[in-house]
């Protein structure tokens, strides 16, 4: 091995020599960026990652990457990535998709991903809003929304992913914000390091048609007011001042001062991301339902679970361990056989 | 007194009872012990799309149809020497099947009021002298097995569950058959349940007793051994045949099979058998849809393993975007479609072979791809096995055709050594020096396979248009011309690569049939037929159905008239004019049944004016 070859890998390395196309302005690149720029810091190796996409504006992603990449169909990545991975267990398999590629078309996919576990990282950036197909409502989009699909509102109620990666079993659930990159790389490297299917949602401006839907919580002046930062073992503290926090009234999340001198910090609850009860990770994913709460983001829930691709290796060695690597002619010959002279 | 043995060269017997009789189970039972006594067999099971459709009605009859003779056979007989009927749904449903003076077994103990009711019958046929052209042998199976193995202590619906084994012990009798193999099953079938082992076999020599102390037949028949080349033979089910072609590709190639598939009749089956095997590198993935199914198995194929998935018609239909993909990104994929009767579910348990101008066009685009057909129930192991080769060697999804008809029949296969398979290689691109996703082999146009995993090759491919060599994104209009023409060059080259055409019969002549898939059998059998009596009819039976083989329009232009048999509305022959411009005239049916022989020798002599 030359010393050239045993350089360290920079996020240089990880960029591709193509043009990349998204609109100026897209939060794209800033998930572009903090994804290449962790590659290395992951320890990740090109060859050994492979980056998988369906359709949308996200899934152009893959091609920015100098890594392995398979740009596939509408919705499917999921079941493309999980015969990649189950063929070879060793690869660092990533999906990147968008709200209409993963809950609309590939919906059904998603959900058995989540529930299989198999050791793949999902990045849904979501827009709330159907880019490449020029400003349709997609599954995230809320009630009333006026796109070009739905001049008088939409009547359909929005997915909340991380509940329904929840509602699944995720092993993993985390968001975060395309343009707060320090959190965004603290996320994306939580997601890389946890053994499992790691669901991570993030919030993504899609300048053109759907441009502003995450101000509040991108600007310094009002997203520490709407975003609850979650940290594990911290109590649920929010605000320009840290002066809110979340208790539990009941069963019933309420959102109380730390300043009126009703509450202090003991009262609030402590964000449990290992917690193996699903209670809280349910909790906080349908905090962002109601407008009184702020959105978390952060890791929701990072559970250990076994992985598909290491009980399938497990059932084939034990296959072979029982009996022998198979022998073919043997295998032909099972059952009743007769000679024809 | 001793047995009266008449020697007879061919045979056809039938089972019919309800869905839950198990009479699948005793005509697998008949056929295995037929074959290993060195008969050539053909069946031919028939059963209801529900698991138990509602007993006694015609529409819960399940048939197991079952040819074996002492000669190379091809079919599961076109009319039946012995129909057995465990009740009348059963009679009336196939009746039609029996020869005139045929032996007709019935289980009198169900043809009461309320199952003639139920069969619909006016009046009960066993006594309204209806089935007189017949030799009718009313037998109380139900009575005579419950009197065998009323010292069993088991309960009534127990007892009455092994009729099936009684009416089998009949057939064994009337067809000297040996008990051994059938015992021996039995006993390692129900090891754990020894007081039903037990009871199966008491019924089955309470029928083979019955036999012998009534006397109820006063002849019994033997077909001697089939003069087949000699080797070890077994008997296999196109499915399982499919599955094993798939275990000797990993094996042969030394490379892992990834099996992506959904359940779907007819083809769970090669998704139960290739679970087993584990140990033969094989990997299989119960997805969560079609469309999943393949699109694993393309991801798998990515990976560097051969990409497998398994369907039938419904199931390709969903997955034919994903087939686009693979031709798009030209990585290897077998697809193997057991073709059912449809439109839509249509009769998932019945055959037809109408999925051909599917697989051969039915995708977006100009996107063609190879298509294999297998022409018997063991020719699937070398179809599917064949399927592979082709799908590496250049580089594409392929699609290998059988159909409910194969999937379920069995014939004995004359089991090959594994060192005489043709090798399988595979040669993934590890040089990273000069390699571009979409350079290609000049011989077959196929690109460099280079798998994630390797150093130097990192590269990424997709669905949007590439540009030529470079795989890289491209909007270029004369670039699509290119690859458009490249894809279609690539799959004409898998011509090039194809044996001489086999004719059977002249090479010159009145009339060529042109038939493929699982018409073989029925068409070679009118075929000897015609032959025999010295008529100018030749047939060319199709491997390939995409493309189609270069010297075919040679041997077509060497006959006055050529005729398409198929089982669909005509599908085949819609190519063979359009390719050839020959005025092909077709021989169609869609009842869910396969030809019989009989109903394309007529053909064949009336289309020569015999
Ligand atoms: S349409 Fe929206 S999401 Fe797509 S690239 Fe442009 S800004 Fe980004």
């Amino acid at each position: 091995m030359s010393a050239v070859e045993n350089k360290p890998l920079t996020k240089k390395d990880f960029e591709s020599d193509q043009d990349v196309r998204w609109c100026p302005g897209c939060g794209d690149y800033a998930i572009l960026s903090q994804v290449q720029k962790m590659m290395p810091v992951l320890g990740n190796t090109r060859e050994n990652t492979v980056f998988v996409s369906g359709i949308g504006c996200s899934s152009r992603f893959p091609y920015y990457l100098n890594t392995y990449g398979f740009h596939t169909i509408h919705g499917r990545a999921p079941a493309f990535a999980i015969g990649i991975k189950a063929a070879n267990p060793n690869l660092d398999v990533w999906i990147a998709t968008g709200d209409g590629d993963a809950l609309s078309i590939g919906g059904n996919h998603f959900i058995h991903l989540m529930r299989r576990n198999p050791n793949i990282k999902v990045l849904l950036f979501n827009n709330r809003i159907y880019g490449l197909t020029k400003g349709q409502y997609s599954p995230t989009s809320e009630h009333g929304k006026v796109t070009k699909s739905s001049p008088f509102g939409s009547i359909e109620e929005p997915f909340n992913p991380t509940s329904l990666a929840l509602g699944a079993n995720a092993s993993f659930v985390a968001r975060a914000v395309d343009r707060d990159t320090k959190h965004l790389s603290s996320v994306i490297e939580a997601a890389a390091k946890h053994k499992g299917t790691a669901f991570v949602e993030i919030y993504q401006n899609c300048i053109i048609f759907n441009d502003g839907a995450f101000t509040p919580y991108t600007e310094k002046e009002t997203k520490l007011e709407n975003c609850l930062y979650l940290e594990h073992g911290k109590p649920m503290v929010f605000g320009q001042n840290s002066d809110k926090g979340i208790k539990l009234d009941g069963t019933v999340p309420k959102v109380v001062s730390l300043t009126d001198g009703k509450n202090s910090l003991e009262d609030l609850i402590v964000h449990d991301q290992f917690s193996e009860d699903q209670t809280l990770a349910n909790l906080i994913t349908h905090l962002s339902d109601n407008k009184d709460f702020p959105v978390p983001v952060g890791v929701f829930r990072s559970i250990s679970r076994p992985c598909y691709e290491d009980q399938l290796v497990e059932q084939m060695e034990s296959a072979k361990a029982l009996k022998g690597t198979g022998d073919l002619q043997k295998l032909f010959n099972q059952g009743d056989t007769w000679e024809v002279k | 007194m001793s047995k009266n043995v008449q020697t007879l060269d061919e045979v056809t017997v039938m089972f019919a009872g309800d869905s839950g009789d198990g009479m699948q189970l005793v005509g697998t039972e008949m056929a295995n012990t037929s074959a290993i006594v060195g008969n050539d067999i053909g069946t031919f099971p028939d059963f209801p799309a529900e698991i138990r459709a509602p007993q006694g009605t015609l529409a819960g009859v399940s048939g197991y149809q079952l040819h074996f003779g002492n000669y190379d056979l091809h079919t599961p007989g076109d009319e039946c020497d012995t129909l057995v009927a465990m009740n009348p749904a059963a009679l009336k449903t196939n009746l039609k099947k029996l020869k005139s003076n045929g032996i007709l077994i019935v289980d009198t103990a169900n043809f009461q009021a309320r199952d003639l009711l139920l069969a619909k019958y006016a009046s009960n046929p066993l006594e309204d002298y209806s089935l007189e052209k017949y030799q009718l042998f009313p037998v109380n199976i139900t009575g005579l097995t419950r009197e065998a193995l009323k010292e069993t202590g088991l309960d009534t619906k127990s007892i009455d569950k092994c009729k099936n084994f009684f009416s089998l012990g009949i057939i064994f009798w009337l067809y000297n058959r040996p008990l051994n193999y059938t015992i021996n099953i039995l006993e390692t079938k129900f090891a754990k349940k020894p007081q039903i082992a037990k009871a199966n076999i008491l019924a089955l020599k309470g029928g083979y007793a019955y036999c012998e102390a009534t006397e109820a037949f006063r002849v019994s028949f033997d077909v001697k051994p089939a003069k087949l080349t000699p080797g070890t033979y077994r008997s296999i089910t196109g499915n399982t045949a499919t599955a094993l072609g798939l275990v000797a590709a990993a094996v042969k190639s030394g490379k892992e099979v990834f099996l992506g598939s959904y359940p779907i009749t007819p083809a769970s089956e090669i998704l139960h058998e290739l679970s087993k095997f584990k140990n033969y590198g094989v990997k299989t993935f119960q997805a969560e849809d079609e469309i999943a199914a393949i699109c694993s198995a393309i991801g798998a194929s990515f990976a560097g393993k051969i990409g497998v998935t398994t369907t039938s018609g419904p199931g390709l239909a969903l997955k034919t975007e994903a087939v686009g993909l693979a031709i798009a990104t030209e990585l290897p994929l077998v697809v193997v479609d057991v073709q059912r009767a449809g439109p839509s579910t249509g009769l998932p348990t019945k055959t037809e072979q109408s999925d051909l101008l599917f697989a051969v066009y039915g995708r977006n685009a100009d996107s063609p791809l190879p298509v294999i057909a297998a022409s018997s129930p063991s020719d699937c192991f070398n179809a599917v096995y064949e399927a592979v080769q082709i799908a590496v060697k250049f580089m594409t999804p392929v699609i290998c055709l059988t159909d409910g008809y194969l999937a379920n029949g069995s014939e004995p296969w004359k089991i090959p050594k594994v060192e005489e398979l043709k090798p399988i290689e595979i040669n993934f691109r590890t040089e990273p020096e000069g390699f571009f996703p979409y350079q290609r082999n000049p011989e077959t146009l196929a690109r460099d396979w280079a798998i994630p995993g390797n150093p130097g090759t990192e590269h990424r491919i997709g669905g949007i248009e590439r540009e030529n060599i470079t795989g890289n994104i491209s909007y270029d209009s004369d670039n699509h011309q290119v690859m458009t023409n490249l894809r279609f060059e690539k799959i004409e080259k898998v011509a090039s690569f194809y044996p001489k055409t086999e004719i059977f019969g002249k090479e010159k002549g009145e009339l060529l049939v042109i038939s493929w898939g699982g018409t073989y059998g029925s068409i070679h059998t009118a075929m000897e037929k015609c032959l025999k009596k010295g008529l100018s009819v030749s047939h060319v039976h199709l491997r390939y159905i995409n493309p189609l083989p270069n010297d075919l329009a040679g041997i077509i232009k060497n006959f006055r008239q050529v005729l398409v048999p198929e089982l669909n509305n005509g599908q085949l022959i819609k190519v063979i004019r359009d390719k050839y411009l020959v005025d092909a005239k077709g021989f169609n049916k869609v009842k869910g049944l396969p030809f019989t022989s009989g109903e394309l020798e007529a053909k064949f002599i009336e289309m020569i004016g015999g």
